[in-house]
């Protein structure tokens, strides 16, 4: 891409208004030599649904990564609300330290506890947000009981919202893909984000599946009141999921906007499509 | 056999095409037969035993390494061995062809403890048989089974308790874990006196243990914090390393620690209250009950936290540490706490020992003897409170026994040998332990199906992206 055109992009992305939830600056991410991100900007707004799409190999895992701390990249930063007196630079900040401010995420392929029941698995989300100790948990002191009695019920709680209540009790890996994706969503959930990351969260879902994440993930950004940043391949789950969508390529933001504006630029037909010369079946 | 005549009867091309030229007709039985798995397993293991009998046993020496069973073909080690290599040849054989049967009565005869022990109160009704009988059987044997008991037994089951903290909760490779035994036997030493350095104060014995426990834990925060960021194979060097320095270091470190003399006339517990005065001395039980008292603090506390937002967090962390620490554990905290609490239950058995025996030397805190602890563990079923015990119980048992009955009085220096093909054995067998935590199991089973599925979905739709783009009907 054209210096100029990224540069547009980034300050389209960037809708500099004061209801920033996370604003990324600059972000420069290399692995030797290759460079897996470069120069992103943008920053999403409180309560927005916000999807990130490109080609394989585009940087959005990577990007995810960037925001919950698992990369640190060489340039730039990630602040998470950058407007009040709490933000936190989520560059260099542990992942464990990033969830607990408030970004939750999953995974690209789901990355379940899987020899543990599907109630365990959301309970160790939840729990991590109760402070009790090793000694309390000998003794059974008082403190400990109610933090027990809390959890378990916020766990139920949960696993009504996803609709897991009669999976409660099996083992997570032998959960049917599309209870697996929703498990490790109630597990993010169980954290109290406030924002949520989704590495396709629709990936390898039947039909009937898809339909009922979108109408979870919805739920999830009423309900709860999270906002969403979500990878996905699948164009109609992101247009009718999305208010505005990020277009990364090499790297590099090319787009974003409104689903109807990235639909019709140039740059991202190219990028998906090939140039116009290109010919269909050589992809 | 089976095998072997059903390939040849349904391919009888290829099998010829495999075979030898027909100049060699002669050795076409042999090949075929070589190619069967039962046979080559039946060589194997005949090899097997002949090689253990070999090895163990009467001994040669170093210039005649083969005089133990020089002439002496048929002196009944050998048998013992070959019967023992081939019995397993024929279970392997067995579990091999009757799979399906096999499977319908070991399901039939496991369906009755899976039937009854999941239910909480057969299971605490088992742990207070065991405790009873851990009280009441011990007073009625004799002087050297005691010993074997406090020495043999008892301490192993406290330490393999421990070990399973690390390494079967939190899935932590700790090849250094007799290191805080020794921090616990010299901390006793130092407090009670008996080092070239003298403490502030001389303590009791009694009193030493919070403070071993103390030294133990630090120490296992020490080397917990810096190393605990290394994972698998890194990790388990460095314990390594770690239980080699303290060793060298009480070797060497003659002005604190006595070097490789050792340290003498470490006192017995003893207790003078009120006007009452118990020396221990030498006699077994009172150790022994010790111990037991531990051993039963040590499951209390360990099962409560094994079901507690603690041990949750050591399973998540063991299974995916990536997944842990998005969903909030801090995971180098918990990875330590389980190192700590290993290191203080260690800690715990160090004073017992040295206040027991009343001496401590390097010699005594061999790599060996982590590994052995280990394998007490890995017997028992790693992450199950109930494996260590029976586990480690069993195993250091068996040894005492078989070495004192008069049919088997094997070679003390053999003794690894044996613990070796235990192992080989029991993994071949029963991977998963003795009494394996149902956690584990789990674990193990899907290890075996290779939790691939969640790879494979990866690389099936990683050209999703495309596909969807290419389908003109797609939006863009």
């Amino acid at each position: 891409m054209s210096a100029p055109a990224s540069m547009a992009a980034a300050a389209a992305a960037s809708g500099a208004d004061g209801d920033a939830l996370v604003e990324v600056r600059h972000v420069t991410l290399r692995f030797g030599g290759v460079t897996s991100l470069s120069d992103v900007s943008f920053s999403q707004r409180r309560g927005e649904i916000l999807a990130v799409i490109g080609p394989n190999g585009a940087g959005k895992t990577s990007l995810f990564n960037c925001l919950t701390g698992v990369y640190t990249p060489q340039v730039g930063e990630v602040l998470f609300r950058p407007a009040s007196g709490t933000a936190l630079s989520v560059v260099g900040t542990k992942p464990y330290k990033v969830n607990r401010a408030g970004i939750a995420r999953t995974f690209q392929t789901s990355r379940l506890f899987n020899a543990l029941t599907t109630f365990e698995n959301i309970k160790i989300g939840v729990e991590s947000r109760f402070s009790v100790g090793p000694l309390g948990s000998m003794l059974h002191l008082p403190h400990t009981r109610r933090a027990e009695r809390e959890s378990d019920a916020k766990v139920v709680e949960l696993l009504e919202f996803v609709g897991l209540t009669e999976r409660a009790n099996t083992i997570a890996s032998s959960l049917p893909y599309g209870d697996r994706r929703r498990l490790e969503i109630a597990r993010a959930l169980g954290t109290r984000p406030e924002l949520l990351l989704l590495d396709e969260p629709a990936a390898g879902t039947n039909p009937a599946e898809k339909a009922s994440l979108v109408e979870l993930i919805r739920k999830v950004n009423t309900v709860y009141g999270v906002s969403v940043l979500l990878i996905e391949h699948d164009m109609g789950l992101v247009m009718s999921l999305a208010e505005r969508l990020i277009v990364l390529n090499f790297g590099q933001i090319i787009a974003a906007g409104t689903p109807r504006e990235v639909q019709q630029n140039p740059a991202v037909i190219e990028a998906y499509l090939g140039a116009p010369e290109s010919d269909e079946d050589g992809r | 056999m089976t095998t072997i005549s059903g390939e040849a009867v349904n391919h009888p091309e290829r099998m010829a095409s495999r075979s030898p030229a027909p100049g060699e007709g002669r050795y076409r039985a042999l090949v075929r037969l070589s190619r069967n798995d039962d046979v080559r397993r039946f060589v194997i293991s005949v090899v097997g035993g002949l090689v253990l009998a070999l090895i163990t046993g009467p001994e040669g020496n170093g210039v005649q390494m083969l005089s133990g069973i020089n002439g002496a073909l048929l002196h009944p080690h050998v048998f013992i061995c070959l019967a023992v290599t081939v019995g397993v040849w024929v279970l392997i054989t067995v579990r091999h062809h009757f799979a399906r049967q096999v499977e319908h009565v070991s399901g039939r005869v496991m369906a009755l403890p899976k039937a009854v022990l999941p239910d909480r109160r057969v299971r605490a009704g088992l742990w207070l048989a065991l405790f009873a009988f851990a009280i009441i059987y011990p007073p009625t044997l004799n002087s050297f089974w005691q010993n074997v008991l406090v020495e043999q037994i008892g301490i192993y089951v406290l330490l393999a308790i421990g070990l399973n903290v690390v390494v079967g909760y939190a899935g932590l490779l700790d090849l250094g874990y007799i290191a805080f035994f020794a921090i616990g036997a010299y901390s006793d030493a130092y407090w009670t006196g008996m080092l070239p350095v003298h403490p502030p104060l001389h303590l009791n014995p009694f009193w030493v243990f919070p403070l071993a426990i103390l030294t133990a834990m630090l120490a296992g925060v020490l080397l917990g914090g810096p190393t605990l960021r290394l994972r698998g194979d890194y990790l388990a060097i460095v314990t390594l390393g770690f239980g080699e320095i303290i060793q060298i270091v009480a070797n060497n470190l003659q002005g604190v620690t006595g070097g490789a003399q050792g340290v003498i006339n470490i006192p017995h517990f003893s207790v003078h209250v009120a006007g009452i005065k118990y020396h221990w001395g030498l006699s077994n039980l009172p150790y022994y009950y010790l111990i037991l008292g531990f051993i039963v603090l040590a499951l209390l506390a360990y099962f409560s936290l094994e079901h507690s937002k603690v041990g949750r967090a050591w399973t998540a962390i063991r299974e995916d540490e990536v997944a842990a620490e998005a969903a909030g554990i801090n995971t180098l905290k918990y990875k330590v706490m389980a190192f700590a609490i290993g290191a203080s239950t260690s800690g715990v058995a160090g004073v017992i020992v040295a206040s027991q025996i009343g001496f401590v030397e390097p010699g005594d805190f061999t790599v060996q003897l982590s590994i052995l602890i280990l394998v007490l563990v890995i017997f028992g079923g790693m992450g199950s409170l109930a494996g260590a015990v029976v586990g480690a119980a069993v195993l250091q048992w068996l040894p005492q026994f078989l070495r004192v009955h008069p049919l088997f009085g094997y070679n003390q220096l053999d003794l690894y040998i044996y613990f070796g093909a235990i192992l080989i054995l029991m993994m071949i067998f029963r991977p998963e332990g003795l009494i394996p935590s149902r956690r584990r199991r789990r674990e193990i089973v899907l290890a075996e199906h290779g939790v691939g599925s969640a790879d494979a979905m990866e690389s099936g739709h990683s050209g999703g992206g495309l596909a969807a783009v290419a389908n003109p009907e797609a939006d863009l």
